[in-house]
């Protein structure tokens, strides 16, 4: 039994230690926000937060995990009160098939969490291991920068 | 007695009216009722309303992401003037919707979204006929509002209250008592969507996110080639493998289901490395594929104009363009659930056609189509007929081997880049001679192309069932016929042209595994005109969106021309050394949605990169139900089209796809993407709906190619348009 | 370390020399304006050699910021000395060489000093240009002046006290700058001694590869013995050289063209760019590069085979812990075995890390960058990707991991990976 620390609470799983993290959020926590896409770390759909960085959970096996805290996108917020990110991305309507859109909150959430204020071509840069095939990217800015609006007035 | 009392007189005409499109149907025609409801003519497979006036809407239709719940749901609550939070939509499922083919080619909103609109306006007239009688009023007396129907007093039935029975199943009028565009509480609005909070917050929105209990899951080892034989595979050592409830071979159909997903993924890599497969076919050489192509057969149609060449004569230009296979590569491999019971079998699978795979996967598995059940939800972006049909062929044999268990299937990032159709490689050439007022005189275009779509139907048309140990052959290619189109489509221009002739070069023989990539043809056939436009456009001395109006007469398109360029700036535009801008206008099939794009672009000679600094674009898309839609999917059109341009083309060698990843077909990524790019919403209030999802791809390929020459003096007719291409021909 | 070395020889340096100076100073501004010939006037195949010469001297390198426009410089070098900024180069008459004759810009390219007759520091690697025929020369010049002007002023040089007087340059150039062109060899063979002028000339190859002393000269006794660049090390190309499987001419070549060669680590950091690159440089160049490169290795064959051996060998052979503890082990059979056991002949099969010299070099900082940064290609190019760890593994679990990697070699651990691990971290993210 692994013990593993999502979103603050400590959740016990019965998992080989080398099985990336993707698998255990999804099929033993029945967690949705994080999204295989590759399984690779070339799209950036399964990116959670540990310890504040993001990371590619298709990657990182629980093993690695001990003592260490991880984010995902329900931990940021729910469908009744979302986190700021969620908010704006809700706001700017920042999704067309939605598939990568969690990935992407989570990836700005990192970026914002360090740098309130980020130039627009900061934000690209942070933004750019993340990959989105609908053409959504134009509106996935805005609602970063929506954002980090949002944040930086504590709504 | 006028039409309407009569259909609003009383039960037994009820009945007697909807016998009148089955006796319709005995002469073999069908109604020429509005959308799919020529199909599907009753109104309760389209709208049913509960005891508790909760509205229930059914589409045939699957959201892919673009939008289409929301918008029909906007649709039935303008027409029932109920609130569109009281509404709720069952998409897709062989069991409950009525059967409207695929969700492609963007047909939603003027099949679905009329059937559902006018379903719902006929179905408000029913309910206000029920309470008028009721209340033994005139109908004409009464209003549907606020979920109800509202009495001149200011007393309110509500639908629960009216609706009773047998009530809405009946059959659809032809025509229908539309609310006017002057009193839309609802059409029109940029309403949110509504699939978008559970996205955002880790809802269960996918096919991936389903779990029920008991569920396996599986993985398959697909060929490393196409078309090559499993020779042998230690099945056994897999099968003794932690968790591995069981590892299927039929023939070369090679799957393992274990308990746990890690498991079947461990179990899978074991069985790829130990399996020996022959070789498959060979394929052409990269770098000779056009010429490949072109020493294919063809079956050829002249599909615009007569038999004979245009005569050509002063001016005269000529040009050839070419564009690689290029793929689906949704950010979501594809996934399916399965679960044999009692001789029947559920599929829950996000394909665009749930009666198509439904029919397939009966033929595949021997089973009468009425055991076969198929439920559409949500997959990633598919953009055509990606591997979305064949994991759900991959989940139904493996759920036939562990019977009574739902088994998942999900394919990995290489079997989606490597095994799912392409679009095909194409070849246009055209050639056109000006007049001496500077107007084409002759125009003769010919495209090149495979089929655009290899869909199941046919259980042949399975990866899985091709690999059978008895296997299913994929039935003939074929063209899909003008006025839609497939290599074809928008191959005929909608430009007034005196003498214009086009010629579709159907080729049957597939190098490659080809099928439906958004758009179809569209997208080559846009990119490959237009970019000749602007080449016609110079040679005439002309501005190019000039050029463009002195040719078209339909003014919706003269608009949108005229709305691009003006929101652009194109005549105040200053040129600058390494930056350009381009234009470029069609209108999807020349019978949906209507789109002009204006560009600008930074062209590095050194580097030959190419950086979007602007696009805006005017689209028409006739009545706009959710403006905010339409741009969402404008924008997205142009961004994917400006990586499918600059970008991608699948790479293989001799035996094998080698784009096997990301890595392997480099895509756009948040550095390349347009600083701002701008959508322009044409409405046309009562005018029909008109699909958009395809309109923007080809008019972004053209004015970024259209850019690039007005910036570097170089015309690029060969995609993608790469770094190295537009260094190459900055130097040449 | 050898920075306060540095420190000491230079303050002895510049007082020795400051009175000398003034007088050892360059020249001046170019007596003669010659007239600067107008781009049209530049025939095509000139041009065409020079564009191919400039991605042998993989020009666009230094003098091109992230994200700008190309030769337009603007691009932060750092040095032991602070930092200094790749000029533009591009034929702006204001802020580029636009107005520079082709005797102006031989003169910086060969003695390192500017049209206004100021030293030019030698991050500018002139004492490898020194020896470029005129031929080369011009053909150099006639691309850089037909490309596009970029008007970009280069951001002024932040450098300590006294390195940012540039007359000092010159007491520097007496000891170090040996001017003069390339001597062939001629015992060796027309490709050797092509290569031998390629390596040593514009692709400055010793530049990165070979150590340098304080006052940032190359070491000419410990050529290609090593060296640094941006932050990552060089590996020898010498008889020191790292690589558990020696280099062959034909791998070398295969790497210079496709950043990849078998049993050989894919480019990484500085080296990608070179090979980037070096694409529009002819085949047959990189061939002579490759040929002089690989003579560098002057071990005998018998200990070059032995060496490919040993490391075929160990690559076939099982991971298991090291005697540190399961720490580092752990991590690899979570994180890098599934892809870093198969090989490259598999799909998602990764390199067997035997064959890694990131893991044999005298320091972590390679293995620690590509870990966490991953190995990414550029916009909208195929082929070669490693994914970033940098947010799964924290920096004590990379350090384990590091230190289990040099482990499987047989040298001597690393001193303190987690100050190491720690470094690159400040200077990422």
């Amino acid at each position: 039994m692994i013990t593993l620390d999502i979103n603050g609470r400590a959740r016990e799983v019965d998992a080989d230690p080398a099985t990336p993290l993707l698998y255990v959020l999804r099929d033993q926590l029945a967690m949705n926000g994080a999204r295989f896409g590759c399984g690779l770390g070339q799209c950036g759909a399964c990116t959670v937060l540990i310890d504040g960085e993001a990371a590619f959970s298709c990657l990182t096996p629980v093993s690695v995990l001990a003592g260490r805290k991880v984010r995902t996108l329900e931990g940021l917020g729910t469908a009744e009160s979302p986190g700021a990110v969620q908010r704006a991305f809700i706001e700017e309507q920042a999704a067309q098939c939605g598939y990568c859109i969690p990935g992407m909150i989570l990836r700005a959430q990192a970026l914002l969490e360090r740098n309130p204020s980020p130039s627009d071509a900061e934000i690209r840069e942070h933004m750019s291991p993340n990959l989105c095939r609908c053409g959504t990217h134009v509106r996935i800015l805005r609602a970063v920068r929506r954002a980090a609006g949002a944040m930086k007035d504590g709504r | 007695m006028r039409r309407r009392e009569f259909f609003q007189s009383g039960g037994a005409l009820i009945v007697a009216f909807s016998l009148l499109p089955g006796a319709l149907a005995q002469e073999g025609k069908k109604p020429p009722l509005p959308g799919s409801l020529k199909d599907s003519p009753l109104l309760d497979s389209w709208i049913r309303i509960g005891a508790d006036g909760r509205v229930t809407v059914f589409t045939g239709k699957a959201e892919l992401g673009q939008g289409i719940k929301t918008a029909l749901i906007q649709l039935a609550a303008e027409e029932l003037a109920v609130d569109p939070g009281v509404v709720a939509i069952v998409t897709a499922d062989t069991a409950t919707t009525p059967n409207e083919g695929y969700t492609a080619g963007s047909h939603s909103m003027q099949d679905s979204g009329t059937a559902i609109r006018n379903a719902a306006a006929q179905a408000r007239e029913i309910l206000i006929g029920i309470a008028a009688k009721r209340l033994g009023t005139a109908p004409g007396r009464l209003q549907a509002r606020d979920g109800g129907v509202g009495a001149p007093d200011g007393g309110l039935i509500t639908y629960g209250d009216l609706v009773a029975g047998e009530a809405l199943h009946v059959s659809a009028q032809m025509q229908s008592k539309l609310t006017p565009p002057g009193r839309h509480a609802v059409i029109g609005k940029s309403t949110p969507r509504v699939d978008i909070p559970s996205k955002v917050t880790g809802g269960a929105s996918y096919v991936h996110d389903l779990r029920p209990p008991g569920m396996a899951h599986a993985r398959v080892v697909p060929p490393p080639a196409e078309g090559a034989k499993l020779v042998s595979a230690d099945v056994a050592a897999a099968g003794r493998m932690p968790g591995v409830l069981k590892v299927v071979r039929d023939g070369s159909f090679l799957g393992v289901i274990a308990g746990r997903e890690w498991q079947a993924i461990q179990a899978m890599r074991a069985l790829a490395l130990s399996a020996k497969w022959e070789e498959g076919k060979q394929l052409p050489k990269r770098d000779e594929l056009y010429s490949a192509l072109l020493g294919l057969k063809t079956q050829d149609t002249v599909i615009h104009g007569g038999a004979t060449q245009p005569a050509f004569a002063g001016r005269t230009v000529e040009a050839e363009y070419r564009k690689p296979y290029q793929m689906h590569g949704a950010i979501g491999p594809s996934c399916a659930v399965a679960r044999l019971e009692g001789g029947s079998v559920t599929v829950w699978t996000h394909s665009q056609g749930v009666y198509p795979l439904r029919n397939a996967l009966a033929e595949m598995l021997k089973l009468p189509k009425e055991s076969v059940h198929c439920i559409h939800l949500e997959g990633s972006g598919c953009y055509g007929h990606n591997g979305a049909d064949d994991v759900a062929a991959d989940a139904a044999l493996l759920a036939r081997a562990l019977p009574g268990r739902p088994v998942r299937v999900q394919w990995m990032r290489e079997h989606e880049h490597a095994g799912e159709p392409y679009g095909p490689a194409m070849v246009t050439s055209a050639r056109a001679s000006l007049d001496s007022a500077g107007r084409i005189a002759a125009w003769q275009y010919e495209v090149w192309s495979n089929t655009h779509s290899t869909r199941p139907g046919a259980a042949g048309n399975l990866a899985a069932a091709q690999r059978l140990a008895t296997p299913f052959t994929p039935p003939p290619p074929r063209a899909i016929p003008q006025p839609e189109g497939g290599g074809d489509r928008n191959a005929i221009p909608l430009y007034r042209i005196p003498d214009a002739r086009v010629v579709h070069h159907f080729i049957p023989e597939m190098p490659l595994r080809v099928s439906a990539l958004r758009s179809l043809g569209a997208y080559m056939n846009v990119f490959s005109i237009e970019s000749f436009m602007d080449e016609l456009a110079k040679a005439a001395g002309a501005d190019p969106v000039e050029f463009r109006l002195r040719h078209l007469e339909d003014a919706r398109a003269r608009d949108v021309i005229r709305a691009a360029a003006e929101r652009f700036g194109w005549s105040s535009w200053r040129p600058q050394p390494g930056r350009g801008r381009g234009f470029a206008f069609a209108r999807y099939k020349n019978l949906a949605a209507y789109c002009a794009v204006a560009l600008a672009a930074r062209v590095d000679r050194d580097s030959g990169r190419v950086h979007v600094e602007r696009a805006v674009a005017a689209t028409d898309s006739g009545e706009a139900v959710n403006p905010d839609g339409i741009r969402n999917q404008v924008e997205g059109g142009i961004v994917q089209s400006l990586s499918w341009t600059l970008f991608e083309s699948v790479s293989f060698d001799r035996r094998r796809v080698t784009s096997r990843d990301w890595a392997g077909y480099p895509i756009l990524r948040f550095p390349g993407v347009p600083d701002a790019v701008e959508v322009v919403v044409v409405d046309r209030p009562g005018e029909p709906f008109l699909g958009t999802g395809e309109a923007a791809q080809g008019p972004a390929a053209a004015a970024l190619a259209n850019a690039i020459a007005d910036a570097s003096g170089a015309r690029i007719r060969e995609l993608p348009l790469g770094a190295e291409r537009v260094k190459a021909a900055l130097e040449a | 370390m050898a920075r306060r070395a540095w420190r000491r020889r230079a303050a002895s340096a510049a007082v020795a020399g400051a009175l000398a100076a003034v007088a050892a100073c360059a020249s001046g501004p170019s007596a003669v304006p010659e007239g600067v010939p107008r781009p049209a006037s530049f025939d095509a195949p000139r041009v065409a050699q020079g564009a191919r010469l400039a991605s042998l001297g993989n020009c666009a390198s230094c003098h091109t910021a992230p994200a700008g426009r190309t030769y337009a410089g603007g691009r932060a070098l750092q040095t032991p000395f602070g930092t200094i900024y790749g000029t533009n180069i591009t034929p702006d008459r204001e802020t580029g060489i636009g107005q520079w004759s082709q005797a102006d810009f031989a003169r910086a390219m060969r003695e390192g000093v500017d049209r206004d007759g100021r030293n030019l520091y030698p991050v500018f690697p002139y004492d490898h240009f020194t020896i470029l025929t005129d031929a080369d020369i011009g053909a150099l010049y006639a691309y850089l002046m037909t490309r596009e002007p970029v008007r970009a002023a280069t951001p002024p040089n932040a450098l300590r006290f006294p390195y940012n007087l540039r007359p000092l340059i010159g007491v520097w150039k007496s000891r170090y700058l040996r001017t003069g062109p390339f001597r062939a060899d001629p015992s060796q063979s027309a490709q050797w001694n092509r290569g031998a002028y390629l390596v040593r000339g514009l692709a400055h190859c010793g530049a990165c590869h070979t150590p340098r002393n304080g006052l940032g000269a190359e070491q000419k006794d410990h050529d290609f013995a090593g060296g640094e660049a941006e932050g990552w090390h060089a590996p020898a190309l010498n008889a020191e050289s790292p690589s558990p499987v020696p280099w062959t001419a034909h791998a070398l070549a295969a790497y210079l063209r496709e950043g990849l060669a078998e049993s050989h680590a894919m480019t990484a950091g500085p080296m990608t760019d070179v090979v980037h690159n070096l694409a529009g440089a002819p085949a047959e160049d990189v061939r002579a590069i490759a040929t002089y490169v690989a003579s560098l290795d002057t071990r005998p064959r018998a200990e070059r085979e032995r060496a490919q051996a040993s490391a075929l060998a160990a690559a076939g052979r099982a991971k298991a812990p090291d005697a540190a503890g399961d720490a580092g082990h752990a991590v690899y059979a979570g994180a890098c075995a599934e892809c870093h056991d198969l090989g490259r002949g598999v799909d998602g099969g990764a390199l067997p890390l035997e064959f890694a010299t990131g893991l044999t070099i005298p320091t972590p900082g390679n293995l620690i960058r590509i870990i966490r940064d991953g190995i990414v290609p550029g916009e909208g190019e195929r082929g070669r990707w490693m994914p970033a760890y940098a947010g799964a593994l924290s920096d004590a679990q990379l350090a384990d991991l590091v230190a289990y990697l040099r482990s499987l070699t047989d040298r001597p651990a690393w001193s303190d990976v987690r100050a190491a691990v720690r470094e690159v971290a400040k200077g990422g993210e």
